[in-house]
């Protein structure tokens, strides 16, 4: 049997100056729980785990798109898995939309961009050192923090999109990620302007957009697997 | 000055990249109408329209020679925003209507429904086009409704004019895909019209997001602003196979054609 160590960057966040990712220096040598009693040194094959490029134009939007419904989906898996203690039945419910909602996100890209491209963004691994899922505020304020930035996310990169489809597709999720927005905005601040607050809302009535670097750099905590969009100046 | 060519410009995405000083950038733009609110143009937009030449700088363009399917969807985006603008200022006005606690709600959409008239108007007149007159509503659509003395229906017309303005933009976003600073700025004004749907749809005990085709506790009046909002096939994919149709349906939100959103908003117009 052919034990494979593979060459990860298990542990090392998203570093959008790194340039030579082949360099093993200072990469973790996973081993994914095997032990070396009874191998063989000649039994190890390196599979050398290059880092994800999104790609160019169209295929890259999508990609992005779904790392972050990856990140998404990723969450509210955890929430709903694990409900803070004291949760309401409401709340029970309006996470449960949103887990299937972004799930539902997830699998769409999944299915149309290895329907369109073999450059597929593979599955990633997240991290979450500061969110305390059993506590309410924790878990809204990171809600909040991921549908804020889906929404940031899509206006922003909407004007990359060059197949009217693909626009079409992503302005169909961008209004439910602001819809998730509201809820737990308001959520979080009931009664109030919160829901569409000036904190995201500009004097034109505008809300985020954000490029593609920004978001990744904003998010980059959480995800632990990197990948590059050199397209767009990331990685 | 030939016409044609400056048309091709507008929808030659070149036209739109070039690079040029911002002065010269915002000469051109004054130049095409006296009241072009040239401060209220949001930065990326002057440089979107950038021309290297002065070949089509003439002061004599009149502002119909720029109308295209991009600018029919602003004029129609503007119909909408000045229908809900002037809703929410009179349903605000209206001497106890709206609760105490639900006060700080509608003074911020109003707040952004009168920046959006605002800001539509600026960007058409940057684009050489006069922005359409507001049209003269009746927000009782005949007689059918009574928004501004039963709060009940005053949150149910809210709700069908903010779930309606999501859905329209969407349907335009195609239209002006060929100017990405207006389609950046249509997405943002999408992006808020959905965040106040679901503030009030919530406030009217229904899910911030719409499932199957059913607006929540509307009236058979409002059946067109939700048809179609089943749909499971989204490019091929079946949203309902994970978790069923309304959560599948809900997950995305539809479009409404330009004609879709004009039938809904004249119900409304006198």
């Amino acid at each position: 049997m052919k034990n494979k160590i593979n060459v990860s960057n298990q542990g090392a966040t998203l570093d959008t100056s790194r340039r030579n990712f082949l360099k093993l220096g200072g990469i973790g040598l996973a081993m994914a729980g095997l032990t070396l009693v009874g191998c063989d040194d000649d039994n190890f094959e390196f599979v050398d785990n290059k880092v994800f490029d999104l790609g160019m134009g169209d295929v890259g939007v999508l990609n992005y798109a779904y790392a972050l419904e990856q990140l998404e989906a990723d969450f509210y898996t955890k929430v709903v898995n694990n409900f803070y203690s004291g949760i309401s039945t409401a709340e029970k419910e309006l996470f449960t939309d949103l887990y299937h909602h972004e799930v539902i996100h997830r699998d769409f890209f999944k299915a149309a961009i290895s329907g369109a491209t073999s450059n597929m963004l593979p599955t990633l691994e997240f991290q979450y050192p500061n969110v305390n899922f059993n506590d309410r505020n924790s878990v809204l304020a990171t809600a909040k923090a991921l549908e804020d930035t889906g929404v940031a996310a899509y206006n922003g990169a909407g004007k990359y999109i060059t197949n009217p489809d693909y626009l079409v597709i992503a302005g169909k999720i961008v209004s439910v990620e602001a819809r998730h927005a509201s809820a737990i905005r308001n959520l979080i601040n009931p009664g109030t302007a919160a829901f569409s607050g000036d904190d995201v809302i500009n004097a034109n009535g505008l809300d985020l957009a954000k490029e593609p670097k920004d978001v990744v750099t904003a998010a980059g905590g959480f995800f632990k697997t990197p990948f590059t969009w050199k397209e767009q100046g990331i990685g | 000055m030939n016409i044609l060519k400056l048309l091709d410009k507008l929808s030659d995405d070149k036209f739109f990249t070039t690079e040029t000083s911002r002065l010269e950038t915002l000469t051109n733009i004054s130049s095409f109408g006296k009241k072009a609110a040239v401060a209220a143009i949001p930065l990326g937009l002057g440089t979107m329209m950038s021309t290297a030449k002065a070949e089509t700088n003439d002061k004599t363009v009149s502002g119909t020679y720029f109308k295209s399917a991009l600018t029919d969807a602003l004029q129609l985006a503007l119909v909408l925003e000045y229908l809900e603008d002037e809703y929410y200022t009179k349903g605000l006005d209206t001497a106890g209507l709206i609760p105490n606690s639900d006060k700080a709600v509608f003074m911020q959409i109003s707040k952004h429904e009168t920046a959006h008239v605002a800001f539509l108007k600026a960007t058409l007149t940057s684009l050489g086009v006069a922005p359409g007159a507001k049209p003269t509503f009746d927000f009782t659509a005949g007689g059918n409704f009574a928004p501004f003395s039963d709060y009940n229906q005053f949150l149910t017309l809210s709700q069908a004019f903010e779930d309606t303005g999501v859905r329209a933009y969407k349907g335009q976003a195609g239209n002006v895909m060929s100017n990405k600073a207006v389609l950046q700025a249509a997405l943002q004004i999408h992006s808020v019209e959905a965040r106040h749907a679901s503030q009030v749809r919530r406030m009217r005990a229904n899910k911030g997001w719409i499932e199957l085709a059913d607006g929540g506790n509307m009236p058979a009046a409002t059946n067109a602003v939700y048809n179609g909002e089943g749909n499971l096939n989204q490019a091929g994919f079946n949203t309902g196979n994970a978790f069923g149709a309304a959560a599948g349906s809900a997950a995305y939100d539809e479009i409404l054609t330009g004609s879709e959103a004009e039938t809904i908003a004249n119900l409304f117009i006198v």
